[in-house]
């Protein structure tokens, strides 16, 4: 490959249209006749239903209907759970509540109107003829699983599974070690937020007897064939299209009620329909992150050596299993070695259901909780043993002769330089330099903390095997007749720039210019069946799945090459789009060859100037060989006309990416408030194709990490009740909060794919959280701190500065 | 989030506007709109019909007259903060204005709506207080002009009445010191606590007399008078800063909310009552 493109920083092709607001998402779509929907929701987290009165709200000017739970249960399938574990407890989840309501949010039914006005003014008319019996609600698993309540009364208790995980002998290590260092930790609940909230457009055509839906999903396929299923339409009669989406982090991985249920409506209607979530609505109604309490256990030497690693954690799965709720803290379970040598592991998980919107993929998903327990437990080591965190973590990262590694969470990591990553933190930051710094700053009165975290995380998800529906990627690549090249991928970038990144990727390896390549994705009716894009996987696996569809269709162009020719295959040279007969090569140095149409300066031609016949010619452009193969006159015997080529790319194994992340944080000592004032990132996601994207990937996850260690925190108060509802609550972490961030990289390619990448959506989320919080901790060392929950609000800091004076 | 019907009318003078309230008992002045919408989307607040001011011209300006400075009820936040007439003469009504949410909102938001909304964490309250503003409401009836000792009465209440609409903010000029600190929510950005300082001081270093406006820690913004009888006469050192400003909640009952209890904010309005002071002291 010629990397004209890949490693560059090549600008983000999808911002012009971005920053212009000349893109289209959902709500940008207008069909006429739209119908619009909404919903009336729970406002208790827990209530029996006796009865529902829509005769008010049928009364309001422009309704065309309202239906309730009890109208469609049998006509739409439950939402699904894609998860499968062990003797897992699946309720039977409608798309609106029929018997009770289980979570504030919890949409109980849809009013149909002309507009969306007289749609919201019928649900708050609606509402009030909603008879609910409220219940105690089921809140808290800080203490533990909650038993009373029963929220799904036929299973008997809260708890939805419990699954142990690990391998070694973990009695053994941890007897084999001179102590045990032991600590809870609380991963509260996050809310993606993604700028776009979820919206839904379904359009049905009676005639064709087609439903088209659009969504803001980064699923389509997996989720025409949900709906399908659901909706109980054939798969093949269902398109579902992704315009423009404004954010996911993984919650928009998910097959909603919403989306089933407006397609429905569509259906029965004959009409199209929209639904556009409003902010409340996303922070009630769409699946929340992380919610774990856990206690972690740890063996160690006192040389600071771990002999084993011992994870009891409940999760608060929520109400009900979207697509992969209870399978999330699978994935803690599968990260618990972090970056070290841990001979033994185990997880004792138990997932139990709360009266709360459902956990599920939000961004890092599971990963960030691994690496938190490890990371932070790392420190109260260093703690306990009174040695540099440093010293702790190089005294147990395996070298970087020792991968592949097995650890003892039963995976293989594929690549990896720990140290080196570590080491260019520390030199980036001028670790020593700065715990002089420290030193001088407290005896000046003044707190100042240093936290770090070398993570590793687990990307490019994932081998078939491993993942509950396909963990491969598909691309299509297509030379048109006028040589212009289409990239259609079965990843749904959503934000995440791969249509630039996978256009560097298809313009190097074809030899064209950017400008002639273009990706499309979202739509299932234009692009073959894909996964994807969620859990930093689009680039290892779609872009590799770009790849090599691409060497499978320059097969067949060094084939008709040859045949234009008149050469044998193998006497081609391929450069910079253009085939050459070897002499001829040979010939371009001296300059004797003839000219070519020059790559880059648009078409190959138009049809009149086929260069035909060829006799003679040394070299030839793919774009012009792309025009023959379409006019088909000239191709060798027993060949395909058209030149475009399909792959799905199964990847062997994950990838696993790493880092050392350096924070340096500043308290106030009257007001507790944290202030962070030196942040390194050195990350190693691989090979890089963008380091653009990279930057921007790594930026946007150390900022949601400041978010969730220092800010951010969904709440539900003793009843159930939604506390931060909307964004005057909820706080999310503001561009004038966050510091500058000194990033670099390591690079060590992944063997797992020829491109060598190895992901880096998550990274910032996974790596940063415990390095901000072990800098606060740190901080706060000389008043005998060893650990402080998320969000490390400022109260709690000033509690404990304050706590010597009384 | 969108709000029930509602009704909309554009008045163009001061005396249409009035008669329209005067014949529609529940309809809302409609300014810049940031507090109002909000909480019509939520559908807290249902008004059957608007009446838009921000047409009439002559409610926002910044002038000086007889000794005194004086906005009209429709100059934004923005205006107030990059005005130069206020950064010679006041400097507590800029400074305080660039704590107000973001540049969009100080582009609509205006100081008449902030004052007539009595937010209990807005800003302006804590500035007009410590300036010892004077308020001038307008009916159908004519013009009375309230102290902003006076104003503020409640949470989201004030002391204009029915069919009044506050037109004018008076300041009288006095060549004091003055200071605005806050530390903000970090999700709304209103104030977990903010305090506005005006000190008139002598020349050696003492404090003559102080006015101190508070917000957002209790149901409506108050004036510390426990700090300010403390402050009235000392030195300015920070001893006695520091000892003064502990009064700052005496005889107030203290909001606690999720961020910040009741103890901690107690505490917190101390230690900004303290910078407020050393703050507007350091400007002499
Ligand atoms: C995102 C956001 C962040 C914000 N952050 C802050 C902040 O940090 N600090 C802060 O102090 N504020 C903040 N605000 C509120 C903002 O300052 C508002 O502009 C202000 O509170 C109200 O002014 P307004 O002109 O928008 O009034 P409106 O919203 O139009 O009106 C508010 C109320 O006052 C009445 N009213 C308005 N003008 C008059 C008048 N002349 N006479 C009688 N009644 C009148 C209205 O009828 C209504 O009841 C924020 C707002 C938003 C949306």
């Amino acid at each position: 490959m010629a990397d004209k493109y890949v490693g560059k920083r090549v600008k983000r092709t999808e911002d012009p249209r971005l920053i212009k607001g000349l893109a289209h998402y959902v709500d940008d779509i207008g069909l006429p006749g739209t119908l619009h929907v909404a919903f009336v929701r729970s406002m208790y987290a827990h209530a029996r239903i006796t009865g529902i009165d829509t005769s008010e709200a049928l009364k309001v000017p422009g309704v065309v209907a309202v239906y309730t739970g009890k109208d469609i249960a049998t006509k739409i399938g439950p939402v699904p759970c894609a998860a499968a574990l062990p003797d897992l407890k699946v309720p039977d989840y409608r798309v609106l509540a029929t018997d009770k309501v289980l979570f504030v949010g919890h949409p109980i039914a849809a009013v149909v109107a002309t507009d969306k006005y007289a749609a919201r003014d019928a649900a708050e008319i609606l509402y009030p003829g909603v008879e609910l019996e409220e219940l105690p609600a089921v809140v808290s698993i800080i203490d533990g699983v909650p038993t009373t309540p029963v929220i799904h009364e036929h299973f008997g208790d809260n708890i939805a599974y419990k699954l142990t995980s690990g391998e070694g002998d973990i009695e053994a290590a941890m007897k084999a070690a001179d102590r045990i260092v032991k600590q809870k930790m609380i991963h509260q609940r996050l809310a993606p937020i993604a700028m776009e909230p979820r919206g839904v457009l379904a359009r049905y055509f009676p005639g064709e007897e087609e439903l088209t839906v659009w969504s803001s999903t980064q699923i389509p396929h997996l989720l025409r064939t949900q709906l399908a299923l659901m909706i109980g339409i054939p798969e093949n009669k269902l398109r579902v299209i992704t315009p423009e989406v404004g954010g996911g982090f993984g919650s928009k991985l998910n097959v909603y009620a919403e989306e089933a249920l407006l397609g429905w409506i569509s259906m029965q209607l004959g009409k199209p329909v929209k639904w556009i979530e409003s902010r409340r609505e996303n922070v009630a109604a769409t699946i929340h992150g992380r919610a774990q309490v856990g206690t972690v256990e740890v063996g160690i030497k006192n040389d600071g050596t771990i002999t084993g690693l011992r994870y009891n954690v409940v999760a608060d799965l929520g109400a009900y299993h979207q697509l992969l709720t209870p399978a999330i803290p699978t994935l803690t379970g599968l990260m618990l070695s972090g970056a070290y040598k841990i001979p033994a592991i185990q997880m004792n998980v138990t997932g139990v259901f709360t009266n709360k919107m459902s956990t599920d993929a939000y961004r890092g998903a599971g990963r960030p909780e691994a690496t938190y327990v490890v990371e932070r437990v790392m420190d109260v080591i260093a703690r306990e043993l009174n040695l540099d965190p440093i010293e702790v973590r190089r005294k147990n990262f395996p070298k970087a002769d020792e991968f592949p590694f097995h650890t003892a969470t039963g995976l293989d990591y594929d690549s990896g330089d720990y140290e080196a990553a570590l080491k260019k933190a520390l030199d980036l930051s001028g670790y020593q330099k700065l715990r002089e710094e420290q030193k001088k700053a407290r005896d000046n009165g003044k707190l100042i903390g240093i936290g770090l975290s070398s993570y590793v995380e687990i990307c490019a998800l994932g081998p078939s095997q491993a993942m509950p529906a396909g963990g491969w990627e598909s691309a299509t690549v297509r030379i048109e007749p006028t040589g212009k090249v289409t990239v259609l991928t079965g990843a749904s970038p959503h934000g995440q720039g791969q249509e630039t990144s996978f256009a560097q990727i298809a313009a190097d390896e074809v030899g064209v210019d950017l400008n002639d390549v273009t990706v499309i994705h979202g739509d299932t009716g234009i692009v073959q069946y894909g996964i994807g894009t969620f859990g930093s996987r689009a680039t290892a696996v779609g872009g590799t799945a770009v790849l090599i569809a691409i060497h499978k269709l320059k097969e067949k162009a060094a084939k008709i090459a040859a045949h234009m020719m008149q050469c044998d295959a193998s006497r081609l040279s391929f450069e910079a789009g253009c085939y050459s007969k070897q002499e001829a090569a040979a010939a371009a140095v001296t300059g004797k060859s003839e000219p070519v149409v020059p790559v880059g300066e648009g078409p190959a031609g138009a049809l009149h100037e086929v260069p035909t016949p060829t006799n003679g010619r040394n070299k030839i452009t793919i774009q012009e060989i792309a025009l023959a193969a379409h006019i088909a006159k000239e191709l060798p015997p027993d060949t395909e006309p058209g030149l475009s080529a399909t792959y799905f790319f199964e990847p062997k194994n994950f990838t696993f990416p790493f880092g050392t992340h350096i924070c340096v944080v500043e308290i106030d000592k009257d007001t507790g408030e944290t202030k962070i004032i030196k942040y390194v990132a050195v990350d190693d996601c691989g090979k890089v194709i963008n380091p653009l994207l990279v930057d921007g990937q790594v930026h946007g996850g150390i900022v949601q990490s400041i978010g969730q260690a220092l800010y951010e925190e969904v709440v539900y108060d003793e009843q159930g009740q939604l506390v931060t509802g909307e964004l005057m609550d909820y706080a999310l972490p503001r561009a004038s909060q966050m510091p500058w961030f000194d990033t670099d990289r390591t690079e060590t390619p992944s063997p797992v794919n020829p491109l060598g990448v190895k992901g880096v959506g998550e990274a910032g989320t996974i790596g940063a959280t415990p390095a901000i919080v072990n800098a606060v901790v740190d901080a706060l060392s000389p008043y005998g701190v060893k650990h402080l929950d998320m969000p490390v609000r400022p109260e709690a800091v000033w509690r404990i500065i304050r706590a010597p004076e009384g | 989030m969108i709000p029930a019907q509602f009704d909309y009318a554009r008045a163009n003078t001061l005396d249409e506007a009035l008669n329209l309230l005067a014949q529609n008992e529940d309809a809302k002045i409609l300014a810049g709109g940031h507090s109002l919408i909000p909480a019509m989307k939520l559908r807290l607040m249902q008004p059957p019909l608007l009446i838009d001011i921000g047409r009439i011209k002559d409610l926002s300006y910044i002038d000086e007259a007889d000794g005194q400075i004086r906005i009209g009820a429709m100059t934004t936040h923005y205006q107030i903060e990059s005005s130069d007439l206020l950064k010679r003469m006041c400097p507590l009504l800029p400074e305080c204005a660039s704590h107000i949410g973001d540049m969009q909102v100080r582009n609509k938001g205006t100081i008449g709506g902030s004052l007539a909304h009595s937010d209990p964490a807005a800003d302006w309250p804590a500035a007009a207080l410590a300036l010892n503003a004077e308020l001038v409401a307008v009916s159908k009836d004519g013009e009375r002009t309230i102290k902003a000792d006076d104003f503020f009465v409640d949470l989201l209440t004030t002391a204009l009445n029915p069919g009044e609409i506050l037109r004018e903010i008076r300041i009288n000029k006095n060549g004091s010191s003055q200071a605005y600190v806050k530390m903000p929510h970090p999700a709304s950005g209103f104030a977990i606590v903010g305090v506005a300082a005006n000190l008139i001081m002598n020349g050696s270093n003492e404090c003559t007399s102080a006015r101190i406006g508070i917000t957002g820690v209790a149901a409506k913004a108050y004036r510390a008078t426990g700090v300010e009888n403390a402050m009235a006469g000392s030195q300015l050192n920070e001893a006695a800063i520091a000892t003064a400003a502990k009064h700052v909640s005496d005889n107030t009952d203290i909001n606690g909310d999720l961020f910040a209890s009741a103890d901690y904010r107690r505490h917190l309005a101390a230690v900004y009552t303290r910078r407020a002071i050393q703050t507007a002291a350091s400007r002499v």
